[in-house]
């Protein structure tokens, strides 16, 4: 392999600042909105559901499965510029 | 044609289909009977993935669960998709990249030591076979209810099928079975729920039905809220755990889906590190079509139930009038009545209706052809302002079986759910035989007790395990240990607190070494059990819960303590040599992954 080790850590690098902005979004969702400010959310209608119970039932779902196309996408450009791609 | 005669033919087409697929698909080398050769496609990996993970309590009791306790069911909704986020993230392209067989070779690898590999064994085992006992239970109570046979003739049945696949096919014959059981299973969970959802609110999606306002005015929930209020329950979208249970109960779910053997062995069965990332995609997409039409069921079945058993008068329905749902599962013991006030009317409240809940049956029958039991309520009474005490006994496992037949749905949805149900049990007690068989053949037998084993025998030794395994299973499932329940909280548990931390040290700190992880994962091992023993099987009372955390969030406690412990320790002892440091390194870029290999 002709990456370099300064190459590497900064491939590394770039990678976990993509890991902890998804999963910073992931624990949002769903320990913030689905379990922590719930009672907040409740107040609000959204479409039919009160909200906070929508995020622990329906949205963090949803928005998971967003998430991981999201990192799929992103990891796969990020390959592709640091040339470690398959 | 008839219920009876259509379950026979959904059922015994579906296993006719299972059987060609394992002939198709027999596995010639351990590499194909470990990880299918390599080289499935992510979209079939994925739905593998969704048919490997929804199991019997996914589709028979996940919605049950949640249709009763309500808002408390949403642990389970994000927790068991949740997991897979940190799956795709921080776990399986690593470990694809890694490209070995089993979870156990990567810490018996990774961290240079065999202790660390036997301990990681024993972790799988025991979470496998703890599941599969489940499994082969769900396979039995469908048999019994839909086809009139005994509840062992059904798992012995169960068994025999399961035995063909994934002991001729290994994990290549698993992996295209799954992706039949995959389709056999979605549509039969969908197709009942779009017809429920489009009968009870005339929206087709249930995961919009359950939203929508009824004819009455109210929103879905606001009925739901209301109704159980009147009866004495608490409202449907209230919650009842404590903030911080909710929190570590989550956490554990999701943790502990990240780390269960059975799951990220299937991220090795594709091609390229890529393709472990892709798979992880599709696989949640797969789940989540049912995890979240699972709401809209239960909230749609529980609305259902109140109505049919209380009537449109709300104060009970003759059990003479009963429909014939109610009987068949009064037959299969999953529901019970006792006529506390002598009306001959079946009402349904919150609180018990029998001593310890459950009923007993004895036998006879009584005055309106009710089942008798022994153990009515002493001295019932109304609770929480409800009009009536309650009569019955509902178990929580029927409400996605008996759906269809409460809302009237033609026998052919019935027969459908029947053969969804088998599929999910069978496609998971699948993956665990072979995750168990593979720690007993590769781990234990190729990696520690005999390297110099040919791959023929390593393979005659898979599938022998593998016999083994399904009898322990079948046993289990004939003689049902009465706290499966119990144990499922252990199972991910230990998932969590021993498996899951110490893949993730494994890939992300290069300065994690043996000590670190072996005592790492035993303090979470032990402490993780030892709360959960105390509590559910001696007895331990839930006022001495720590700050008020369950055993089944304890789970996020061991975790915790694992990190602490792992740290501490190799901050104390010699780093590990450069050697493994420089496979960490290359674990985490993807180029050059190669197909997964066994040295």
């Amino acid at each position: 392999m002709s990456l370099s080790p300064e190459k590497a850590l900064a491939y590394w690098r770039a990678n976990l600042r993509i890991i902890w902005t998804y999963l910073a979004i992931w624990f949002v969702v769903s320990y913030g909105c689905g379990i922590l400010f719930v009672e907040q959310l409740d107040a609000i209608q959204f479409f039919g559901f009160p909200l906070g119970f929508w995020f622990a039932q329906q949205g963090s779902i949803f928005i998971f499965v967003i998430l991981i196309w999201a990192y799929v996408f992103s990891t796969n450009k990020l390959d592709e510029k640091y040339d470690v791609h398959e | 044609m008839s219920l009876d005669l259509l379950t026979y033919l959904f059922i015994g087409g579906s296993f006719a289909l299972y059987i060609g697929i394992a002939i198709w698909a027999r596995a010639g080398s351990t590499k194909e009977f470990y990880v299918a050769g390599g080289g499935v496609h992510p979209i079939a990996n994925g739905m593998a993935t969704a048919a490997d993970w929804m199991s019997a309590a996914s589709f028979i009791s996940l919605a049950g669960i949640i249709s009763f306790v309500g808002r408390d069911g949403s642990a389970y909704l994000m927790g068991w998709t949740g997991g897979y986020v940190m799956l795709a993230m921080l776990l399986a392209p690593y470990l694809r990249k890694f490209g070995k067989f089993t979870v156990p070779d990567f810490v018996g690898d990774r961290y240079y030591s065999n202790t660390a590999r036997m301990i990681a064994v024993l972790c799988t085992i025991v979470i496998s076979f703890t599941y599969v006992a489940g499994q082969m239970r769900g396979v039995g109570i469908v048999f019994s209810r839909y086809l009139h046979v005994d509840v062992n003739t059904g798992v012995l049945l169960g068994m025999a099928i399961v035995f063909f696949y994934a002991v001729l096919g290994g994990m290549k014959g698993i992996t295209y079975t799954q992706v039949a059981q995959y389709c056999v299973l979605i549509l039969a969970f969908t197709v009942p729920a779009f017809f429920l959802s489009a009968q009870i609110t005339g929206h087709f999606l249930p995961q919009i039905g359950l939203g929508a306002t009824l004819g009455s005015g109210q929103s879905v929930l606001a009925t739901l809220d209301s109704l159980s209020v009147e009866l004495g329950f608490k409202a449907y979208t209230d919650g009842s755990k404590s903030t911080i249970d909710m929190v570590f109960f989550t956490v554990a779910l999701m943790a502990g889906t990240a780390g269960l053997p059975h799951v990220i062995v299937r991220f090795f069965t594709v091609p390229r590190v890529k393709d472990a990332r892709t798979s992880a995609g599709w696989a949640l997409i797969f789940i989540a079509i049912l995890y979240t039409s699972i709401p809209g069921v239960a909230g749609f079945g529980r609305v259902n139930l109140i109505n049919t058993i209380n009537g449109d008068d709300k104060a009970g329905t003759a059990y003479a009038e009963m429909p014939s749902w109610f009987k068949n599962w009064e037959t299969s013991g999953l529901i019970g009545w006792y006529d506390h006030n002598g009306d001959g009317k079946v009402q349904y409240a919150a609180g018990d209706a029998f001593e310890g809940s459950k009923p007993d049956f004895t036998e006879g029958a009584g005055e309106f052809g009710q089942r008798l039991v022994s153990n009515p309520k002493m001295e019932p009474a109304a609770v929480n302002g409800a009009p009536f005490a309650n009569e019955v006994y509902v178990d929580r496992d029927i409400m996605v079986l008996a759906n269809p037949e409460i809302a009237n749905l033609p026998a052919w949805v019935i027969a459908l759910v029947a053969a969804g149900a088998v599929a999910a049990a069978l496609s998971t007690a699948a993956g665990l035989l072979l995750v168990i068989s593979t720690a007993i053949a590769h781990d234990m037998m190729k990696k520690t007790i005999n390297p110099n084993i040919t791959d023929k025998q390593e393979l005659m030794y898979a599938r022998l395990a593998a016999v083994v395994a399904i009898c322990i299973a079948g046993y289990f499932g004939i003689n049902p240990p009465g706290f499966v329940a119990q144990v499922v909280a252990l199972a991910f548990g230990l998932a969590c607190a021993s498996v899951f931390p110490v893949l993730l040290m494994g890939i992300f700190s290069k300065r994690m070494n043996t000590e670190g992880a072996v005592t790492g994962m035993l303090v979470g091992l032990v402490s993780t059990m030892g709360y959960i023993i105390y509590f559910k099987f001696m007895g331990g009372s839930p006022d001495d819960y720590f700050f008020g955390i369950s055993p089944e969030g304890f789970g996020t406690v061991g975790m915790i303590l694992n990190f602490a412990s792992a740290f501490l320790v190799s901050s104390m002892t010699p780093a590990p040599s450069a050697e493994i440091q420089a496979i960490v390194e290359n674990i985490r870029i993807p180029r050059g992954a190669g197909e997964a290999h066994a040295h």
